[in-house]
């Protein structure tokens, strides 16, 4: 066990370079897993490959839950406290998309391969990294393939296994394929919400004005558009996607818009939804459609300071590896961590571009870095060296 | 013969599924001391060449000492197949260099004929080096039978063959020269093998003491020839065949399917000549013609397809001296 910040990263240039012997058990995961279709909701192939991983390497408490999660745990030596290792295991991608990776002599290219293959295969190889590093911890190391993270499924793997796991959860740290100097330890407020408008079959057609259900969206849209929102601290309302109507001269009965309110200052989240939902049931009085407005997905603004030993422990190992960091609030597991109050931090492993399209890829020589800053924070984890005095 | 052959199936094939315990397979391999080499031919592959080499070798070595030798040989490839595989660690021959007293023949049969005198192993695995969705199961798939069954002597992978397009995949209803040309032959001639079910794929794992006694077409013809000649010798009960689910692969041109089934006949009826089966065939012609259209304009493509073919290789002086063959 590291007592020492100065140690662990005096040791993380040569963990860097040893770790290349790895290269190609943690690659050839990568693309295994990326290769199993993982749309939200439909991980359990994803999840057996874990637990079959986990069974081959001898791990305990192998287990897949209720809601689909992986779970392992590398007991540590004295095993008092748990440090939590996850990271999601669904993708955008339906079934029906080419899931078939391929390499190059320094990049991989497929769908999902940086969000997530290779996140979740840096959590399967990690007891062979451990092993071949000849690094073992005192805490056990809980290791997690979440489900249904994405979209509409709203965090409901890791939500899940938080609220029934009975193991202490020293601290966690959520793992993600791309990018490299990645440093969330905060979460940002949230919430995705979806307005759909219906004509009902009743409705007068003749009234003036009356043309669809997509010309009343619009309205809708026209008037968030209109809410002042504030440039500090950082909120944005995204349209992301708009759907209605059959053809060109068909007034459309039904419409739907989708859409993400993020935003950085407390309680923000909750006075844009306030007003959305005004603005619902002013347009529902005035046009006479039903409009409804429902909450797919909603998360709390919260985390730790930038002074926090975690991060400040990252932010030593980020600059150690020359990688500038990239501070940015997360939407993902870590802001369920953050709200049970479990001290938590977000990295990636490495390089990558066209993030969810059909050509994504990761750079696989920056892995090797990505990994050494994963074990170094587990070992200042481990150490105390992250605790809060 | 319809016993005959639904016996073979029903002892002779199998599913890659049933071999899924890989360690099984290692400890077996090891209690019979056998060595197993695997073996990829390559020529211009960069695409495909560096995830095979990942992923075969962390499962198949790494992870479970399966393969205990992998080499990539290579026909002289223009782009970075080689650079590529070497920069996975792979081993990598030029295939001229091997043998150089022979000299050097282009050809997938040439690479995959003096991987026998590279390679040491009591078993070579031939896996195309094309495959896109390579996986375990296309080595244990093939391998497994002849570790588990001393019979068997060469055994032939079998998939649903999909096509790669750009937005997806779709199925192809399996191996087109298979359909058309391979399995009406065989149904004509040589009934029993018919039981075969891709006998061209391009993935099967076989014996030493079998590969150093058949010649080598260096072309088209290799997979049929090898087929051909391993039945005459050692009859249906030497082959075994294993589904491997789903291969997906690049999409050939028909016109490419032509050529390859030109050279394919070539081997066909050469057999069928050497065995005494026919005479008075006139001597065959080696020129290929095809036709385009331009217009009102039609244009005769030729290409000489000739099958040249390496004889066996235990009759070859230098391998004779490295495996210590005396008689």
């Amino acid at each position: 066990m590291a007592t020492d910040l100065q140690s662990i990263l005096d040791s993380i240039h040569p963990h860097r370079k040893e770790l290349h012997s790895i290269r190609e058990l943690l690659l050839a995961n990568a693309m295994m897993i990326g290769e199993i279709p993982a749309p939200t909701g439909e991980e359990a192939d994803r999840i057996t490959f874990l637990a079959n991983r986990y069974t081959e390497d001898g791990l305990q408490n192998i287990s897949i839950d209720e809601a689909g999660n992986g779970m392992a745990v590398l007991p540590g030596k004295r095993g008092e406290n748990n440090i939590l290792v996850c990271a999601h295991a669904d993708t955008v991608f339906s079934p029906n998309v080419d899931h078939a990776m391929s390499v190059t002599a320094d990049k991989i290219f497929g769908p999902g391969i940086g969000d997530n293959s290779l996140g979740l295969a840096a959590i399967v190889t990690l007891p062979e990294i451990l092993k071949r590093l000849k690094i073992s911890f005192d805490d056990n190391l809980i290791l997690l393939g979440c489900s249904r993270s994405l979209g509409r499924g709203d965090l409901g793997g890791i939500r899940f296994f938080l609220e029934n796991n009975k193991l202490p959860i020293r601290a966690g740290i959520s793992v993600e394929g791309i990018q490299l100097g990645r440093l969330s330890y905060s979460a940002i407020g949230m919430l995705r919400g979806e307005i759909s408008v219906h004509m009902p079959s009743a409705y007068d057609w003749a009234k003036f004005g009356a043309t669809g259900s997509v010309a009343t969206l619009t309205k809708v849209v026209q008037r968030i558009m209109e809410i002042p929102i504030p440039m500090q601290p950082p909120t944005q309302i995204i349209f992301g996607s708009i759907n209605g109507g059959t053809s060109f001269g068909t007034r459309p009965s039904s419409a739907k818009l989708r859409f993400e309110i993020r935003s950085e200052k407390a309680g923000m989240v909750a006075e844009l939804k306030e007003k959305i939902i005004d603005i619902v049931e002013e347009t529902a009085n005035t046009s006479n459609a039903e409009i409804k407005f429902s909450s797919v997905a909603e998360r709390q603004t919260g985390g730790l300071d930038y002074g926090h030993p975690m991060v400040k422990a990252m932010r030593k190992i980020l600059e150690t590896l020359e990688v500038k960091p990239r501070i940015e609030p997360s939407v993902g597991e870590l802001s369920q961590l953050i709200d049970r109050g479990v001290p938590s931090v977000t990295l990636g492993l490495t390089r990558g571009e066209n993030k969810n399209e059909l050509d994504e890829s990761i750079d696989i020589p920056p892995i090797f870095g990505g990994i050494a800053q994963m074990i170094a924070l587990l070992e200042s984890i481990d150490g105390g060296l992250c605790d809060e005095q | 013969m319809s016993s005959k052959i639904d016996q073979w199936l029903e002892t002779n094939t199998f599913h890659h599924g049933e071999f899924w315990d890989i360690l099984k397979l290692v400890q077996e391999k090891e209690k019979k001391g056998l060595k197993i080499s695997l073996c990829i031919p390559t020529l211009n592959e960069e695409k495909t060449i560096g995830k095979e080499i990942v992923i075969l070798k962390s499962e198949l070595m790494e992870r479970y000492p399966l393969i205990d030798e992998f080499a990539v040989i290579d026909s002289g490839s223009e782009d970075k197949t080689l650079e590529v595989a070497a920069s996975f660690g792979a081993d990598t021959y030029l295939a001229a260099d091997i043998l150089p007293e022979v000299g050097d023949k282009r050809g997938k049969g040439e690479n995959l004929w003096k991987a026998i005198y590279q390679l040491d192993g009591d078993i070579i695995i031939y896996v195309d080096a094309d495959i896109k969705n390579i996986h375990p199961r296309f080595v244990t798939g093939i391998v497994a039978p002849l570790i588990n069954n001393d019979t068997i002597k060469y055994c032939k992978a079998f998939y649903d063959r999909p096509m790669a397009y750009s937005s997806g995949i779709r199925s192809s209803g399996g191996g087109r020269v298979t359909e058309i040309l391979i399995r009406p032959l065989f149904s004509l001639f040589f009934p029993e093998l018919t039981s075969l079910i891709q006998p061209l794929s391009g993935e099967f794992a076989v014996r030493r003491e079998v590969l150093e006694r058949i010649p080598f077409p260096i072309g088209y013809g290799v997979e049929t020839a090898h087929i051909l000649d391993v039945y005459r010798e050692w009859g249906l009960e030497a082959f075994g065949q294993c589904d491997l689910d789903q291969r997906i692969h690049r999409n050939q041109s028909t016109n490419a399917l032509g050529k390859m089934s030109f050279g394919i006949l070539q081997t066909f009826i050469n057999r069928l000549k050497s065995y005494g089966m026919v005479d008075k065939l006139p001597e065959m012609a080696t020129i290929y013609r095809q036709f385009q259209a331009e217009g009102n304009r039609y244009e005769q493509l030729t290409r000489e397809i000739v099958e040249y073919e390496r004889p066996p290789m235990v009759t070859i002086p230098a391998y004779r001296e490295k495996y210590g063959i005396k008689e």
